[in-house]
């Protein structure tokens, strides 16, 4: 039993760990149709600022905190800037961004490699997310780690911030209303450019704050970000693009998916499986999961 | 050029054009229907074009690696100075580990050109990236090897990378001193290993769990050929002398997602946890063994990759008490280990420690130091002939080479992490143990090779 939930624990951890990572892509990706391959290396800006900031910041727990804001804000601004150089010139040619953006992922990643150093690093977590929390006593104790579940937090938190802002704010119903139809937002006194660079830029925040969560699990390096990018755009693509719902459930019914297959085969297997199973739910639905009622991915 | 390199671009661009062809149709960011097909049709541009850069990128590197001329490359030792190859990871996973290692060689190299350098000849290091990619590993030897031709390379951490370059320097017959312990089951006529074999650390490493009254052990390695042979023959010895391996867990080279490794590991309640993880993937798995509430009183874990360098970059908090296995420390007592300690600390700085892989490294470069002098040649037929019985007062004790399996005589040692990142020694072997890669000395491992 205790096995059961741990497992489901981790796999929602992993789960919130997907969400964090493809959030701020359901926003770039997911509404404003820009591929933007250099994603991930605004996560992995974010995460270099938590290693950043704890050199300059004593305390790790304090460091920490101040990094989410910061990370936000340096990985926003990297994507505003980004918005503003080059993507606004691409609107209209797809292949033309993915290639661009591309190349500006290679370019942040040597960046990188040049201030960093090529070696991987670390960060210290402070002593409050290191232990956990045990749920059941006993003999075969259920415990759940601190650090995933401040990973779960922050997730929650984003996505539970970001859909109250789309909604209610005067900002996100004009994200919205450049979605559904740009020229009618447009006659109707909207600056779409600007609501372009702002989404752009609440996009890639959140990509800094996903990184600020990944140095808790594991190194920060150079070319974390290509790995990440895959995971990223797998949510969006199964989960329907443009639909945060479908996001947020994906991310953890693919983490659930990936925890229960590993523990009863082993980690390449479990990933081959998950694959495949994603393949086979194209098949059936090329739009992604879209509605609620389709819940079945599981 | 051989034709299949070219076959691998022809294909690559169709694929690349046909990536193109899906963007003839509208494509915008208006009209809800339109605009989710077209995206579709993106998506399989970029997936189209993401599988030609990726064959592109594989069909360069073989041909680099493959295509080499039939003659083998002779070294340069005409001139004033001797180029040496130093072929070690200074990016991606494995670069932890690997800096440290080129550093060392670097310091062998300084001390031999200070003291006259080798018969006579100043030695120039020659160092490239082999990128914690294997293909890569290959290209680069081959560049050490014919462009530079360099007289001796050193270095490769990962058996993935060694058996990648392995057939490079075979075919050009050039020598490579590989510094890392290994799996053991290899020889090569043109490999000399300075690291341990298996039975001068894994098989030492069971003894001693097992005196320590350890019944049962789990296995968790990174998914390679160093941890899938090491585990094999850890469950040789296992079946052999009463222990049961209670699960058996491979993790992708790199990976940093270790939760469900540890709940099973927890969930086996194992006496002992056998850990041949490489690179960093180790501060992903001992954070999420820590989190997952298991100790090194509870269940130690013995590791055979961790040295100093790794435990002060993983952070000692989360690795104090459990164990290593190596043959030297930063602590191993001796005047030259003092001595290279300083030296290294003196060079590199004071928060640098060294490490068994590093001290390796040290000591190969000075072993073919001492064959050159003995063959009185650079050429690598001759220095091989002479390599036998050569012996290095070495930081971890005096080392011999073994000519006919081009090893090394080591002294085994069982570690345990201070919380100050260092290794304290709780146990040796008390003598150098003689190198028997293929284990023809025991029993249990007859069915291995």
């Amino acid at each position: 039993m205790t096995v059961i939930l741990g497992q489901t624990f981790t796999g929602i951890s992993i789960g919130a760990v997907l969400l964090l990572i493809a959030l701020g892509l359901s926003l770039t990706f997911g509404q404003m149709n820009v591929i933007n391959m250099a994603h991930g290396e605004f996560i992995m800006a974010g995460a270099y600022t938590t290693y950043v900031l704890q050199k300059s910041i004593s305390g790790a727990g304090v460091s920490l905190l101040v990094a989410l804001p910061v990370a936000f804000l340096v990985a926003g601004a990297l994507g505003a800037l980004l918005e503003w150089v080059l993507i606004r010139r691409l609107y209209l040619r797809p292949l033309d961004t993915l290639l661009v953006t591309w190349g500006v992922s290679l370019m942040l990643q040597q960046l990188a490699r040049d201030i960093f150093g090529a070696p991987n690093v670390q960060t210290r977590a402070p002593d409050w997310l290191t232990g956990n929390i045990t749920v059941i006593g006993g003999d075969d104790p259920l415990t759940f780690a601190n650090s995933r579940l401040f990973i779960l937090a922050l997730a929650v938190a984003a996505v539970v911030a970001l859909s109250l802002a789309l909604r209610l704010t005067s900002l996100g119903r004009r994200i919205r209303g450049v979605v559904q139809n740009r020229d009618l937002a447009e006659v109707s006194g909207i600056s779409t450019s600007r609501v372009d660079r702002t989404t752009f830029f609440l996009g890639s925040g959140l990509a800094g704050v996903a990184g600020v969560a990944l140095t808790l699990v594991g190194p920060i390096g150079p070319t974390m970000g290509t790995n990440i990018i895959i995971d990223a755009f797998l949510v969006i693509v199964v989960g329907g693009i443009g639909q945060l719902k479908g996001t947020v459930i994906v991310a953890f019914a693919l983490g659930v998916m990936q925890s229960v297959l590993e523990y009863s085969t082993t980690v390449s297997v479990a990933k081959v499986l998950v694959l495949v199973a994603i393949v086979a739910f194209l098949q059936w639905r090329p739009q992604g999961l879209y509605t609620l009622r389709t819940r079945s991915l599981v | 050029m051989s034709s299949q390199p070219e076959g691998v671009h022809l294909s690559s661009r169709s694929s690349a054009f046909s990536g193109l062809s899906a963007f003839s149709g509208p494509s915008g960011l208006n009209g809800p229907s339109g605009s989710r097909s077209s995206r579709r049709r993106v998506l399989a541009g970029a997936a189209a074009l993401a599988t030609a850069f990726a064959l592109t990128a594989c069909g360069a590197k073989t041909d680099a690696a493959g295509g080499s001329s039939d003659q083998a490359a002779k070294a340069d030792t005409s001139g004033d100075t001797v180029k040496v190859g130093l072929l070690n990871s200074l990016s991606g996973t494995m670069a932890i580990s690997e800096v440290t290692v080129r550093d060392s060689l670097r310091l062998a190299i300084e001390e031999i050109n200070a003291s006259g350098g080798v018969l006579g000849k100043q030695l120039k290091p020659v160092s490239e990236d082999g990128a914690s990619d294997w293909p890569t590993f290959a290209e680069k030897a081959s560049k050490l090897i014919k462009e530079d031709r360099v007289a001796a390379t050193f270095g490769c951490w990962t058996s993935a990378s060694r058996k990648a370059v392995k057939p490079v320097f075979e075919k050009n017959k050039s020598l490579l001193f590989y510094p890392v312990q290994y799996e053991g089951l290899e020889e090569s006529p043109y490999i000399f290993y300075t690291g341990a074999t298996t039975n001068q650390q894994i098989v030492p490493a069971l003894d001693y769990l097992k005196s320590k009254g350890e019944k049962s052990i789990y296995l968790v390695g990174s998914d390679y050929v160093f941890p899938r042979t090491a585990n094999k023959i850890i469950k040789a010895y296992a079946k052999a002398n009463g222990m049961k391996v209670l699960g058996e867990d491979y993790a992708p080279l790199g990976s940093t997602e270790f939760s469900t490794i540890a709940n099973k590991v927890k969930a086996s309640k194992a006496d002992a946890v056998f850990n041949t993880l490489n690179g960093d993937s180790n501060v992903a798995f001992f954070k999420e063994y820590k989190s997952a509430g298991l100790t090194a009183e509870g269940m130690p874990v013995v590791s055979v990759s961790i040295a100093e360098e790794e435990v002060k970059s993983i952070g000692s908090q989360y690795l104090a008490g459990q164990l290593t296995a190596w043959n030297y420390y930063q602590t191993t007592p001796g005047a030259a280990n003092t001595a290279f300690v300083k030296a290294y600390k003196a060079k590199y700085g004071k928060d640098k420690p060294t490490s068994d892989p590093m001290e390796a490294a040290y000591t190969s470069v000075y072993l073919w130091k001492a064959m050159v002098e003995k063959a009185k040649s650079f050429d690598p037929e001759k220095v091989k002939a002479a390599s036998d019985g050569i012996t290095f007062d070495a930081p971890e004790g005096e080392v011999t080479v073994d000519g006919a399996s081009q090893h090394i005589s080591k002294t085994a040692r069982i570690g345990k992490i201070g919380t100050d990142g260092l290794i304290e020694q709780v146990w040796d072997s008390g003598e150098a143990i003689e190198p028997d890669p293929f284990l023809k000395g025991y029993d249990w491992a007859s069915g291995l090779s």
